[in-house]
């Protein structure tokens, strides 16, 4: 038998029932997690500073980051993704919040219609909302959106020909197309608070707009947060729609980061200034995340 | 059920009935707003497979046939195929998910093994890189090294454990008493006995969710499939709309029979499945 000490002191090295129980459990999805997110990472940040070729790539330091940072179009391509992400996000949380609260009051069932019928749309694919969403951006006097100019004895547009109206389609198109998930969690969040803060309000004589400004838009800080965090996120990486509809014009007016990585990879066949846009694209939404966690409340728990 | 907020109305039936009248019709009209595009894309499908001389059509087409569905299935023969593909894929990433994502899940949230806080953390951390940042490096590694392109594997592999998914059924597993896994332990059962006998049983909603969403990320994925994929014979749905659309472009009534098609299957798996999609946007995001 052995004594009590040296086991003690080996704790730490030995292999116990329970750390091969966890090994074999997570033996596959760390196989796939290193090839396919841990090894492509640390490939993405080697190659930001290579000048990439099939067969072997030359050092070139922080040339690709030089190049991507005194391009014009990088620039442009970030001015274009912050105003959309600063227009489509905030009204976004905005129209989603005041349809949950107006759902609020219906019963179980009602609610549940209501979400369903908000929630179809981000069920079919981004290229089949893209392609429905062409159509009714067409620029003849049919295209619906110009049959609703007409009706309302406006000038119908180039809507996404023009660089006075492209940006702008693709985000009435966003905020048209994708709140239901947003309104879904709101109602949750909603349907989370305590009643009694309601009932002590009311014996205050709060009004309607009261209880919405100091009990609803307090407690639901954290579900916003949260919608924000990922809505800038995923804004941040917007690709489908500047690419099947738009493709980045005219003049560039409505390129995205994300279309640009693209465009650069697999268009021009730069990876390395591919990989180095896409690791500062990573490097800001990191920091942003951050800046929103240490922002938005020390009261908001995860 | 109402929640307080409203509830100083209730004591005046005539004030809550207006009020919810007025938000109801504003509902109804928002939704009928948001649908839109969808009925016009149903609406068009119907239409005639011919070009439509600008300034001529209206919202909705004149006559009604399946010719634009046809016009979409003839235009390429492997379009029955796309759909072939895109559900292939889409099955093997549900079921490699279900079964390894969760046991990974079940390993960070149950099992105490060294090293596992560390590698959970490293998880998290993934979750929040853009994919940008991989696609070129996987890119090269399927398409110049693997040779892949072409091929299920690479349509398959990179999305067969997510990461999202690993900590989806994590979050949910934490949720579970310890307790039920130790009393079972004390009876000599093996931790994969556990896993499949006692945890897999308790979590069919959340594995229902995981397989749910994966389908439909995966049915309605483009970017990756079009970048491995070069033969029309293996592209997806999603690729094979776009290809579609990029030579079809001024025929709106066949776009739109294309457009359906790539989504009529998930409007049918929505609507009979719906419980499990509305449940499947709070679980990821309550507990965020």
């Amino acid at each position: 038998m052995r004594s009590k000490a040296p086991a003690l002191r080996d704790r730490r090295f030995r292999i116990t029932l329970e750390d091969l129980n966890g090994w074999a459990f997570i033996a596959v999805a760390m196989a796939v997690f290193i090839v396919m997110t841990v090894y492509p990472v640390a490939s993405a940040v080697i190659t930001s500073f290579q000048n990439y070729k099939p067969f072997g790539a030359e050092w070139v330091q922080f040339d690709n980051y030089k190049t991507a940072l005194t391009n014009d179009l990088f620039y442009k391509a970030i001015r274009n993704t912050a105003v959309y992400t600063l227009i489509t996000v905030p009204l976004s949380l905005v129209i989603a919040f005041g349809v949950a609260v107006m759902i609020l009051p219906f019963k179980k069932k009602t609610q549940s219609v209501f979400k369903s019928l908000y929630y179809i749309p981000a069920v079919a694919s981004g290229v089949a909302m893209s392609v429905v969403w062409l159509w009714l951006y067409d620029s003849s006097p049919s295209g619906l959106f110009n049959q609703l100019l007409a009706f309302l004895h406006l000038p119908t547009q180039n809507w996404l020909s023009s660089s006075k109206t492209a940006m702008l389609s693709l985000i009435l198109m966003s905020l048209l197309s994708g709140q239901g998930s947003s309104i879904i969690i709101y109602i949750a969040a909603l349907m989370g608070i305590d009643n009694t803060y309601f009932e002590a309000a009311e014996l205050d004589g709060a009004t309607f707009f009261q209880k919405l400004r100091y009990i609803v838009v307090p407690l639901c800080k954290p579900t916003t947060l949260f919608l924000l965090v990922t809505g800038i996120i995923n804004s941040f990486q917007v690709f489908m729609n500047a690419y099947m509809m738009t493709g980045g014009g005219p003049d560039n007016n409505t390129t995205m980061i994300g279309l640009l990585i693209f465009n650069n990879a697999f268009v021009y066949g730069k990876y390395g200034l591919a990989c180095a846009q896409a690791i500062m694209l990573a490097i800001v939404i990191a920091a942003l995340t951050a800046v929103q966690f240490k922002v938005a409340g020390d009261d908001v728990e995860y | 059920m109402a929640s307080g907020l409203y509830s100083q109305h209730l004591r005046d039936p005539k004030v809550r009935v207006a009020r919810n009248l007025v938000m109801g019709i504003f509902l109804f009209f928002f939704a009928a707003v948001v649908l839109f595009p969808l009925v016009y894309m149903l609406a068009w499908s119907f239409g005639p497979a011919q070009e439509m001389s600008s300034g001529s059509y209206a919202i909705f087409p004149k006559t009604w046939s399946l010719d634009s569905y046809r016009y979409f299935f003839k235009s390429n023969q492997y379009s029955v195929k796309w759909l072939w593909n895109s559900f292939v894929v889409a099955a093997a990433t549900v079921v490699s998910n279900v079964i390894f994502a969760s046991m990974a899940g079940y390993a960070f949230a149950k099992i105490r093994f060294k090293g596992g806080t560390f590698l959970f953390f490293l998880i998290l951390m993934a979750m929040m890189i853009p994919y940008q940042v991989t696609q070129v490096p996987l890119y090269i590694l399927f398409v110049n090294k693997f040779k892949m392109t072409n091929t299920f594997a690479a349509l398959i592999l990179p999305g067969c454990v997510t990461s999202y998914n690993i900590f989806l059924s994590k979050q949910f597993f934490s949720g579970i008493p310890t307790s039920l896994i130790e009393n079972a332990k004390v009876e000599g059962a093996t931790q994969f006995r556990i896993f499949r006998s006692i945890i897999l049983p308790l979590s069919k909603t959340v594995l229902a969710v995981m397989a749910i969403n994966t389908f439909m990320g995966s049915w309605n994925t483009f970017f990756w499939p079009f970048l491995v994929t070069s033969l029309d014979s293996m592209y997806t749905i999603q690729v094979g709309l776009k290809t579609f659309k990029f030579a079809n472009g001024t025929l709106l009534s066949p776009m739109m029979a294309g457009a359906a098609i790539s989504a009529l299957p998930m409007f049918v798996l929505f609507f009979s499945l719906q419980k499990y999609f509305l449940e499947g946007v709070t679980i990821g995001a309550v507990k965020g």
